[in-house]
């Protein structure tokens, strides 16, 4: 059946074709994070490092719950997966850092495709319960296979890899690799959403009992959703090894996906900028706090209950409510 | 004709209720068939059971002569039916065109195709057509949930229609929708099902919107077929008045 031929006499503005303002953001943002070190010092060089780093890992997170609707409690395990993989290769057997880094894309994009399947029968809270025993069982075997993953010693020495035959030792030269690959990851994250994949994640998200009527293949959807939430899960771990050049099992456990989570929904679930916004709050907010001493912890939980408290979008629906209203008062609204 | 649609003696029930119990009906190419009934009759789980969102306890579904019954509700849709729902089901957070786009967006070429392909799956000229053809221009870019609900009522008829259907289950598209917007709607199927030969179910208890828009009536009660026939066989047959018209 064609289209019906009637035409509308007012021609309404077209969605494709537009500069867009989030891929100029990202561009510009990764320009200022290139050049931001500069007089920072090590530490602060590291810290704005692990920043970015986190910040793909909510990526990943916020696309398999926050632009699916997908609840998972798993992120920091499959980070470990990226990061021990990363580890192992290149410490164990001699693998470049970039074959392992794509080696620990694709392996936890397999298994989070595999952890997707109770998704398709179980939602909410009793998939996060899944999702959570799958977490468990990661840390659990990063702990007590002590002949793979060093157990509690972990793995150190992991070394930083060369950009065309650059060295990347330093911390600034680190960070500015970092800030690249996290630009590269972005763009495709940006391009992803945008795509008619992105709308079909979207539609999972709000109704998905509507698209499947629609012709779209929810299961595969659901799958998708998280074998690719996972893989930025294993990129920002195998980022993370070499940043830190040391790995034990303590930062992918259960807690640690209880906090990537937060870093999702306080920096706005479903929002391209929201994981920047969310893990800057969980990264930098306490490096910021820590003139208050043991209070510091306290000051942060109600930092980030008064912000749920008064937008529960997030910084991000914060910021796009505030705009609005602000394009309402200009007149700028259409 | 040839029969699009078969339903063979459906079954459905939940517990000790049959909401539908045993339901065969057939729908010809370019039919327009109108199913009534009191509320709790069946119609809805009938159409559920029909589309693949509930298992039939019993019976049979087939679309040209093929047996789908069970048949996932995506799966169904790429094979030329579609449908609305009694409640409303658009997607809020997406614009009036992004809805139409996703609407007709899985029936353009692969998965892996549209990953690659265009932003907008090379829809946009015709969701720009739908949306004139159904009056919602002003509304292009307006997010669908901010729509009032005769016109999330409008889009959700036209997404039905974006991937060019064969044949379209409508439950109740005249609900809660004024009198004006229900004539652009009852214009816009009889142009669809003149124009383009789709076929038509149509769940409504709006008895003017059904007499008027209907070719055929099936008239259901207590999850049986009641009575069936043209619109003035229906109003004429007495088991009919007394069990549903009431007058």
């Amino acid at each position: 059946m064609s289209a019906p031929a009637v035409q509308n006499s007012v021609a309404p503005r077209r969605a494709t074709g537009r500069i867009d303002a989030a891929l100029i953001g990202l561009i510009l943002g990764a320009i200022i994070l290139w050049f931001a070190p500069v007089g920072m010092g090590r530490y602060g060089t590291y810290v704005l490092s692990l920043w970015l780093v986190m910040s793909i890992g909510v990526m990943g997170l916020n696309l398999t719950l926050g632009y699916a609707g997908q609840t998972s409690l798993a992120q920091a395990a499959f980070m470990g997966l990226g990061a021990y993989t990363t580890a192992i290769l290149t410490t164990k057997y001699g693998v470049s850092w970039y074959a392992a880094f794509a080696l620990s894309g694709l392996l936890t994009f397999a298994v989070g495709l595999l952890l997707g399947f109770p998704a398709l029968r179980v939602r909410t809270h009793y998939l996060a319960f899944v999702t959570l025993a799958f977490s468990t069982l990661i840390w659990l075997v990063l702990r007590n296979e002590q002949w793979l993953t060093g157990g509690v010693f972990g793995i150190s020495n992991i070394n930083r890899p060369y950009f065309f035959g650059i060295k990347l030792f330093g911390a600034l030269e680190f960070h500015r690799f970092v800030v690249v690959v996290t630009l590269i990851l972005s763009l495709k994250l940006w391009w992803l959403i945008r795509s008619p994949w992105g709308r079909a994640f979207t539609a999972l998200r709000e109704n998905p009992v509507r698209a499947a009527s629609l012709g779209i293949d929810t299961r595969a959807y659901t799958l998708l959703a998280f074998a690719i939430g996972s893989a930025y899960g294993g990129f920002a771990g195998a980022l993370y090894a070499p940043l830190v050049e040391f790995i034990d099992p303590s930062p992918f456990s259960l807690s640690q996906s209880l906090f990537l989570l937060l870093m999702v929904v306080a920096g706005g679930a479903g929002y391209l900028f929201g994981p920047f916004v969310g893990a800057l709050l969980g990264v930098v907010l306490p490096e910021w706090l820590r003139f208050a001493g043991s209070l510091y912890l306290m000051i942060f939980a109600a930092i980030v209950l008064a912000l749920l408290v008064i937008c529960p979008q997030g910084v991000s629906g914060l910021i796009e409510r505030g705009w609005n209203a602000l394009r309402r008062k200009t007149g700028g609204a259409r | 004709m040839s029969p699009v649609l078969e339903v063979h003696d459906l079954h459905k029930a939940f517990g000790g209720i049959k909401a539908v119990n045993g339901v065969s009906f057939s729908v010809n190419e370019g039919e327009i068939l109108g199913i009534i009934g009191p509320n709790g009759c069946g119609k809805s789980t009938l159409f559920n059971c029909i589309l693949g969102q509930l298992e039939p306890t019993q019976g049979a579904v087939k679309l040209d002569g093929r047996d789908v019954t069970n048949m996932r509700p995506s799966a169904l849709n790429r094979l030329g039916v579609s449908r609305t729902f009694q409640l409303l089901q658009v997607f809020p957070e997406l614009s009036v065109r992004e809805n139409l786009i996703l609407a007709g967006q899985e029936h353009q070429g692969s998965m892996l195709g549209r990953l690659f392909g265009a932003r907008d799956a090379g829809l946009s000229d015709k969701a720009e057509q739908m949306i004139g053809f159904f009056k919602l221009g002003h509304l292009a870019d307006a997010k669908a949930g901010g729509l009032s609900y005769g016109q999330q009522k409008l889009l959700d008829a036209a997404m039905a229609f974006m991937a060019g259907p064969r044949l379209v289950l409508l439950d109740e598209p005249a609900g809660g929708v004024n009198l004006t917007m229900l004539g652009d709607l009852k214009e816009r199927l009889r142009a669809i099902n003149a124009e383009q030969g789709a076929t038509f179910v149509v769940i409504e208890h709006n008895m003017d919107f059904v007499m008027s828009l209907c070719t055929r009536v099936i008239v259901l009660a207590e999850g049986k077929v009641l009575a069936e026939g043209t619109p003035a066989e229906v109003r004429a047959n007495p088991a009919v008045i007394e069990a549903y018209l009431g007058h």
